[in-house]
């Protein structure tokens, strides 16, 4: 307990021992500087956040995901058009090229409008720019009348077309719907679908796991087995035959909650397994010893002592499982299993583009295709950053 | 623990006794694992409300065709329908264990004739697919490790990437577009129509192969990037180790070094790998072949469910399970004879 005096004048020489009564304290010898005192007294979250902050791509991917779902929040406004809009002179329209300059001058961005034309020897119509009626883009502007989030009537938009003008800047598909319009909406089902899942899979993984990490025995035995067998199916067909045995029914939200809960319920057992192996591994610890040896009770322990160590550790491998849960429904919906029809999601609209007719003739209906590779990448990235900050105090 | 396994290990008998041990244990062990599934299965395939003789008795009436009650309940009886569920569980699986997988009520025949090779083809798609991945993620993987940070390290990870983010089936459509506008494919199926009811020839070998790159591809691409980011990691640890450090200062060749320790033991996870791409492979394969129209177990299963063909539907899911658990049985295995600590320990994992 003794501090050791400064100037140390000790055991040198015959002098008689001395410890001096001052009050000592250590911080005068060894100085923090600013720098280093921010270092050491930094809380956990404090820590993780500066490590996060360290991967660039981890940042920039969070903040993708930041703005994506804004979108999904204020969708209406950021469409041009409705979702189920239709604009029945434009069908099959590709999209238009965003212009800004005209006649050697620039003028901000305008699209041409098109030139119809039919077809008649292959039964289609065949859309060229007309170059001679130029559409500028309207910003904060009034345009299709909507209800936000179903309930305020509003009309405001961030861009719209051309006041009696059209523009598609993804072309429109087979009704003449805005493409762009509808993967803006389909972003709002799309990304929530990924959140209700992870929240439902993360809830029976952290009590499963807990369960056979804190009680172990014929109970740990239990759910691991549990989680070979649902591990050693092939998901997507499990999914499939799943959401085929969702009565037909149902209304589309209740079919849209049923696959949410499928997605869920078979996602769950990485999280369990990660949640037993640490709890198990934690249990162990001096720290945790200590508190049962001071007489906590075991809620304590796992709430206060061992749920704050791994949380962290979930919440990155979490965010790193709600990819394939994206990618799950959209594969369902394409399939015609998932998601139907007036629900609008990134896999219905691609449902559209199934046939070789659509990559051939209309490729601009893929286009869903690119926020759901955006969204699965960015997820990655960040969760991988998440993943090196979960533990701030290793060092590599 | 630690005594018999230093008391076992110069002994080769012994050795081998141990192997034994471990394979008879992992075999027990897949039984009451493929038991749970069956029922899981069955349970799955019952969810639906009714049968597919009350949704077809619906339809008929719905078209106003009369319906022969008769012909519908003697079906019903023939196949056990009207028993209680345990029992047509048990009639099912036993029925199983000698060949027979029940009646396909779309098709009006046995569901082994209705099948025919899907099965077999199902497993040569998965298998090229497992052979493929192991092709391009292994040298990928470790020249992505040995140099790391470098340029093609970043592009090739990048690439690996997109191929996980994006999703199979359309990765699927634009390859055979692509295919058909370049190579002059034929859109669809596993060979050109010509060869199709034609006994195996040459030709129908060619075309066969002609027609698989596309989904072997396509299915693995996903399987690949998760391969090449865990043996880049596997072997990046290895690198960092100091035997590494001390043969390199020792002056030893840096090829011969990678290939006689690091890359040996990085190899482990690789085939341990196969039990979780197997799965993987499995699922893609079942949405790729929708697309591509393969004649493999995908399509008819997504048919089966639809309909409520629930034989049919159960014993794809069935086959599909087995294969899976099997291929983890397999890639078990061969790391038990790769890995001898995993052997020691006697199936306790």
């Amino acid at each position: 307990m003794s501090a050791a005096a400064p100037g140390g004048t000790g055991r040198s020489g015959g002098a008689e021992h001395f410890v001096s009564a001052e009050p000592f304290d250590p911080y005068s010898i060894e100085t923090l500087s600013v720098e280093q005192e921010r270092y050491y007294l930094a809380s956990q979250w404090r820590m993780m956040w500066w490590r996060l902050k360290r991967h660039r791509l981890a940042v920039v991917s969070g903040l993708i995901l930041a703005m994506l779902y804004l979108v999904v929040v204020f969708a209406e406004v950021i469409a041009p058009y409705g979702v189920h809009s239709r604009n029945v002179e434009y069908v099959y329209a590709p999209p238009q090229t965003v212009h800004w300059v005209r006649d050697g001058a620039f003028v901000g961005p305008f699209v041409h409008d098109y030139d119809v034309t039919l077809d008649l020897e292959h039964l289609a119509r065949v859309y060229t720019e007309d170059e001679s009626r130029p559409m500028p883009l309207r910003f904060f502007c009034r345009g299709e009348p909507y209800r936000l989030w179903g309930v305020i009537p509003a009309s405001f938009h961030l861009v719209c077309p051309a006041k009696g003008g059209v523009m598609f800047l993804l072309g429109t598909d087979r009704l003449g719907r805005d493409v762009l319009s509808r993967v803006v909406h389909g972003a709002r089902i799309s990304l929530t679908i990924g959140l209700i899942g992870i929240t439902i899979s993360f809830l029976i993984g952290l009590t499963l796991g807990g369960l056979a990490g804190y009680y172990g025995g014929w109970i740990d035995g239990l759910v691991q087995r549990l989680i070979e067998i649902i591990r050693s199916f092939p998901e997507l067909p499990l999914w499939m035959a799943l959401s085929a045995a969702l009565p037909v029914t149902w209304s589309p939200i209740g079919v849209f909650l049923g696959i949410t809960v499928i997605l869920g319920f078979l996602d769950w057992t990485g999280l369990a397994r990660a949640v037993r192996s640490k709890l198990l591994a934690l249990r162990e610890e001096d720290f945790c010893t200590a508190a049962v040896l001071m007489g906590a009770h075991p809620r304590r322990v796992i709430a206060r002592h061992l749920l704050p160590n791994f949380m962290s550790h979930l919440i990155a491998s979490a965010t790193l499982s709600i990819p394939s849960m994206i990618l799950g429904e959209t594969a369902l919906s394409f399939l015609g299993l998932g998601l139907r029809p007036p629900i609008t999601s990134w896999g219905v609209l691609l449902n559209e583009a199934q046939d070789i007719n659509a990559v051939a003739l209309y490729p601009w209906l893929m286009f869903p295709v690119v926020p759901v590779i955006i969204v699965v990448l960015a997820f990655n990235f960040f969760g991988d950053g998440l993943r090196d900050a979960a533990d701030p105090y290793r060092t590599d | 623990m630690r005594e018999a396994a230093t008391g076992r290990r110069p002994n080769g008998r012994r050795g081998r006794e141990d192997l034994i041990r471990y394979l008879a244990h992992r075999l027990l062990v897949m039984i009451p694992t493929l038991v749970v599934i069956s029922a899981l299965v069955f349970v799955i395939i019952q969810l639906p409300e009714g049968d597919f003789l009350t949704s077809q008795i619906a339809e008929l009436e719905a078209q106003g065709e009369s319906v022969n009650r008769d012909r519908i309940e003697f079906l019903r009886r023939e196949y056990g329908l009207d028993r209680p569920p345990v029992e047509q569980y048990l009639r099912w699986v036993g029925g199983m264990l000698v060949g027979d997988f029940g009646y396909s009520f779309e098709h009006r025949l046995p569901v082994n004739e209705v099948v025919g090779d899907r099965l077999f083809l199902t497993f040569l798609v998965s298998f090229a697919t497992i052979v493929f991945t192991w092709l391009v993620s292994f040298p990928i993987g470790v020249y992505s490790a040995t140099h790391q940070y470098s340029v093609g390290d970043h592009a090739l990870t990048f690439l690996g990437f997109i191929g996980l983010a994006t999703p199979n089936f359309l990765l699927a459509l634009v390859l055979l577009y692509l295919a058909n506008v370049h190579f002059g494919t034929s859109i669809g199926g596993l060979m050109d129509p010509e060869y199709l009811g034609r006994p195996m020839s040459w030709g129908k070998l060619v075309s066969v192969l002609e027609h698989l790159w596309i989904p072997v591809v396509v299915i693995g691409t996903s399987g690949t990037a998760g391969m090449i980011r865990r043996l880049r990691a596997n072997l990046l640890d290895e690198l960092r180790k100091q035997y590494v450090v001390t043969a390199r200062a020792k002056g030893m060749p840096r090829l011969r070094l990678l290939l006689k320790y690091p890359l040996r033991m990085a190899l482990n996870p690789f085939v341990a790998d196969i039990g979780n791409l197997l799965p993987q492979v499995v699922s893609g394969a079942a949405v790729v072949s929708v697309v591509l129209s393969l004649p493999t177990t995908g399509p008819m299963l997504i048919d089966a469910l639809r309909s409520q063909d629930m034989y049919l539907a159960g014993s794809f899911l069935m086959f599909l399970a087995v294969l899976t658990v099997a291929g983890m049985f397999l890639s078990d295995v061969a790391l038990a004879f790769l890995d001898p600590r995993i052997r020691f320990e006697g199936g306790r994992r």
